[in-house]
C-alpha cells in the first residue's frame, strides 16, 4: 500500500479564511496526487461530515474527514495556519489540520491504519512535533514512525 | 475499578478512536482498568461479556446510537458525546466513579448477566465462569417462568392427570393412551391440556437455551450455535441441565479455540459463517454423543439396578437416598432415576416411594423461593425474580423451578436442596404417606394418605433447604461484602 501521507500532501503555511477554503485547498493537493478523482464530490461527502458536527476539538485541532467513493485510498492531508481556521471548538481556531480520507467500502486493513492515526491525534507529544517541523519531510517521518510504526 | 466503553462517531473514522484513545490514557492515569469498544469503520470488536459483567462502571461516548446497549442494562453509565471524551476525557472518568460509587448495588441489575459476588477481585477464572454461568441462566429464566407458570395452570384447570392425558400413561389407577396427534389436543385434554402442552414445550427449550447462553457468554454470538445444539443434545441423552452446562462451557472454549487459529485471509471471510459454526457445533456434538452419551446411559442403568436391590431395605434411609436423588440434577438422568423408580413402585402397589419423591421434588424450589425472601441480598435480582415463579412451581412439583439458581451457583446451592429433599423424602417414608399420581404436588393432596403430616413433611423439607441455601451462600462472601467500599474508591 502506498503512503498515507507524501510531503506534496502537506502545506505548513496554509493560508485559508475559513474552514471550506481550507479543506478545499487541502483537498486539491489530493486530488493532483490522484488520490480524489472528483474535488468537488469529495468536498461535498466532508461537508456533509462537518454539517452533522463540527470536527474541530480542543487543542486547536480540525479534522475534516469522510469516507467518500471519491477517493482512491486512505489518505491524511495536513495543513498548518498561523492564523488559525475555525473549525467550531469551543476554544478558539485550529492551528493544526488534518484531512482525513477514506475510500468508500475500503476494508478492515485501510479503516485500522486510519483509526490508529485518530488515536495519535490525542497525543499532546504528537501534535507538538507536528507545530514544531521544519519542513513536510519531516511531517512526514513522524506520521510513518507514530501511526504505521516505520 | 474497572470500566467499559463504548464510542462511536457518524463516520466512524476519527473521532471514535480519538475518543478512545483518551478515555484510555485518562483512566489509566486514574489508575482504572479500561476496555473500549470502538463502533467504528474498522469493524468493531465486541467487549467480551465477561469484561461486561465485571465492569463497575460504562462510559458511552457516543454521537450516534449505539448498538447492542442492552449489554449494558443496570450498570452504572456516564453518557456523553464523543467530542467530550477527546476534550475532556479526565472528567468523564471522574463521573464514571462517581456513578459507580453511587450505584446501589451490584445486583441491581435487571436481567443482565451480573455476578452477585466479587470474591475474585483480580477478575480470575471464578468471576468469569460466574458470569458465563449467569448469562445462561438469565436468559433461561423466562422460560422457566412462563413455561412452569403454563404447567401449573393446566394443573390447576384440567387437574393433574391433564399431564398424563397429554403424556399417556397411568395416573390414579386409570390408563390414558396419551396425545399422539397434536391437532387431536383440544379435543382429548381440553384447553387444560393446550395450556401444559405449551408449557411442556417452552420446557424442553431450558436446557437449550442454558447451553446456547453460556457459550454466548464465552465467546459472542459464534456460540450460541454449537451452545444451542449441545443443550439439545443434553436433552436428548438425558444428560439434564449439568449436562447442558457442560455443554455449554464446551461449545464456547470450541469457538475461543478455533478462533485463535490464524487463518489465510481468503478462508477468514468464511470463518464466522461458515467455518466456526460448523467446526465448533461438529466437535461439540460428537463430545456429547460419544463421549457423554454411553456413560451417562451406563450411570442411569446402574443406579436403577442399584436402587431396585434395596427396595426392601430400611424405608427411611430409602427416602433419604430418594431425597438426595431427586435434588441431585432436577431432571437430569440421577433425578429421573429416583422419579422412574418412584413411578414404577406405584405400578406394583407401593404408594410410599411415590410420595416421597414427590415431596422431594417440591422442596427444592419453594426452600429457594423462601430464601430469596428471606435474604434477598445473597440473590440477583434476576435470581430474586425467578424466586416469584418459584413458589408456583414448587407447589406444583416442578422441580425444574430451582435450575436457575442450581446452574447460577451449583457448587453451594445444589448440597443444599439436596439435604432439605433428603429431610422431606425421609420424613415423608417415616409418617408412611402415600401417593397414587405421578405428579400433581399440591393439586393432588386429596390423593395423599395422611395429608397434614405429608404437608409437615414438605414444610421441613423447605426450612433446611432454605437455612441450608442462606449458610452456604453466605460462606466466603462475609469478607469481600466488607472489602466492597473500599474497592469502590480505589
Amino acid at each position: 500500500m502506498a503512503d498515507l501521507i507524501t510531503p506534496d500532501l502537506i502545506d505548513l503555511d496554509l493560508d485559508a479564511a475559513d474552514r471550506h477554503q481550507a479543506t478545499r485547498s487541502l483537498a486539491e493537493r489530493l486530488q493532483a496526487a490522484g488520490r480524489v478523482t472528483d474535488l468537488d464530490g469529495f468536498l461535498a461527502d466532508v461537508r456533509a461530515r462537518e454539517a452533522q458536527m463540527p470536527t474541530g476539538i480542543e487543542g486547536g485541532i480540525g479534522i475534516p474527514h469522510a469516507r467518500s467513493a471519491h477517493v482512491t485510498q486512505p489518505t491524511l492531508g495536513f495543513g498548518r495556519s498561523a492564523t488559525g481556521v475555525d473549525f467550531g471548538a469551543e476554544d478558539g481556531p485550529a492551528h493544526l489540520i488534518f484531512l482525513i480520507a477514506a475510500p468508500e467500502g475500503g476494508g478492515a486493513e485501510h479503516m485500522t491504519i486510519l483509526a490508529s492515526l485518530a488515536r495519535r491525534l490525542v497525543h499532546a507529544s504528537f501534535r507538538e512535533a507536528l507545530r514544531q517541523a521544519p519542513d513536510p519531510q519531516t511531517v512526514v517521518d513522524l506520521v510513518n514512525k507514530e501511526v504505521l510504526g516505520q | 475499578m474497572r470500566i467499559v466503553a463504548v464510542t462511536s462517531c457518524p463516520t466512524g473514522i476519527a473521532h471514535t478512536y480519538m475518543a478512545a484513545e483518551a478515555l484510555e490514557q485518562a483512566a489509566q492515569a486514574a489508575g482504572h482498568e479500561i476496555k473500549v469498544e470502538t463502533q467504528g469503520a474498522a469493524g468493531a470488536e465486541a467487549l467480551p461479556p465477561a469484561d461486561v459483567a465485571a465492569a463497575d462502571a460504562v462510559v458511552f461516548a457516543a454521537d450516534v446510537e449505539v448498538r447492542n446497549r442492552e449489554r449494558f442494562a443496570g450498570k452504572p453509565l456516564v453518557q456523553a458525546s464523543v467530542k467530550r471524551a477527546i476534550n475532556d476525557a479526565p472528567s468523564l472518568i471522574a463521573e464514571a466513579e462517581a456513578a459507580a460509587r453511587s450505584a446501589p448495588a451490584p445486583q441491581a441489575a435487571a436481567t443482565t448477566p451480573v455476578p452477585t459476588t466479587k470474591v475474585e477481585q483480580g477478575g480470575g477464572w471464578g468471576t468469569k465462569l460466574r458470569g458465563w454461568l449467569m448469562t445462561g441462566v438469565s436468559y433461561m429464566i423466562p422460560f422457566v417462568a412462563a413455561g412452569g407458570i403454563l404447567i401449573a395452570l393446566g394443573f390447576m384447570f384440567g387437574g393433574a392427570e391433564v399431564a398424563t392425558k397429554v403424556n399417556g400413561g397411568t395416573f390414579g389407577g386409570v390408563e390414558y393412551p396419551g396425545v399422539t396427534d397434536l391437532s387431536e389436543l383440544l379435543a382429548q385434554a381440553g384447553w387444560a391440556g393446550v395450556l401444559f402442552k405449551i408449557g411442556a414445550t417452552a420446557f424442553s427449550m431450558l436446557v437449550p437455551i442454558l447451553a446456547g447462553f453460556i457459550a454466548f457468554g464465552m465467546a459472542d454470538r459464534p456460540g450460541i450455535v454449537p451452545g444451542i445444539v449441545a443443550g439439545l443434545l443434553a436433552n436428548e441423552i438425558g444428560a439434564g441441565f449439568l449436562g447442558g452446562l457442560v455443554g455449554g462451557l464446551l461449545a464456547g472454549a470450541i469457538v475461543l479455540a478455533i478462533r485463535r487459529v490464524r487463518v489465510p485471509r481468503g478462508v477468514a471471510g468464511i470463518m464466522p459463517v461458515v467455518v466456526i459454526p460448523l467446526l465448533s457445533t461438529l466437535v461439540v456434538g460428537a463430545l456429547m454423543l460419544v463421549v457423554l452419551g454411553q456413560p451417562i446411559a451406563a450411570a442411569t442403568e446402574g443406579l436403577t439396578n442399584w436402587l431396585d436391590g434395596l427396595s426392601g431395605a430400611n424405608a427411611i434411609l430409602l427416602g433419604v437416598l430418594l431425597g438426595l436423588m431427586m435434588a441431585f440434577d432436577m431432571g437430569g438422568p440421577v433425578n429421573k432415576v429416583a422419579y422412574t423408580f418412584g413411578v414404577a413402585a406405584v405400578a406394583s402397589g407401593n404408594l410410599e416411594v411415590m410420595a416421597a419423591v414427590m415431596v422431594a421434588g417440591m422442596t427444592p424450589p419453594l426452600g429457594l423461593a423462601l430464601a430469596t425472601v428471606v435474604r434477598p441480598r445473597l440473590f440477583t435480582s434476576a435470581e430474586r425474580e425467578a424466586g416469584e415463579a418459584a413458589w408456583l412451581l414448587g407447589a406444583s412439583f416442578i422441580t425444574e423451578g430451582a435450575i436457575p439458581f442450581a446452574a447460577a451457583d451449583p457448587v453451594r446451592v445444589i448440597p443444599s436442596l439436596m439435604v432439605g429433599s433428603a429431610v422431606a423424602a425421609g420424613m415423608s417414608m417415616a409418617f408412611g404417606n402415600t401417593l397414587r399420581a405421578p405428579h400433581g404436588g399440591i393439586f393432588v393432596v386429596g390423593l395423599i394418605g395422611r395429608p397434614v403430616l405429608y404437608l409437615l413433611a414438605l414444610l421441613a423439607g423447605m426450612l433446611v433447604t432454605t437455612a441450608c441455601v442462606i449458610v452456604a451462600k453466605s460462606i466466603g462472601r462475609a469478607a469481600p461484602a466488607k472489602v466492597e467500599p473500599a474497592a469502590a474508591t480505589g
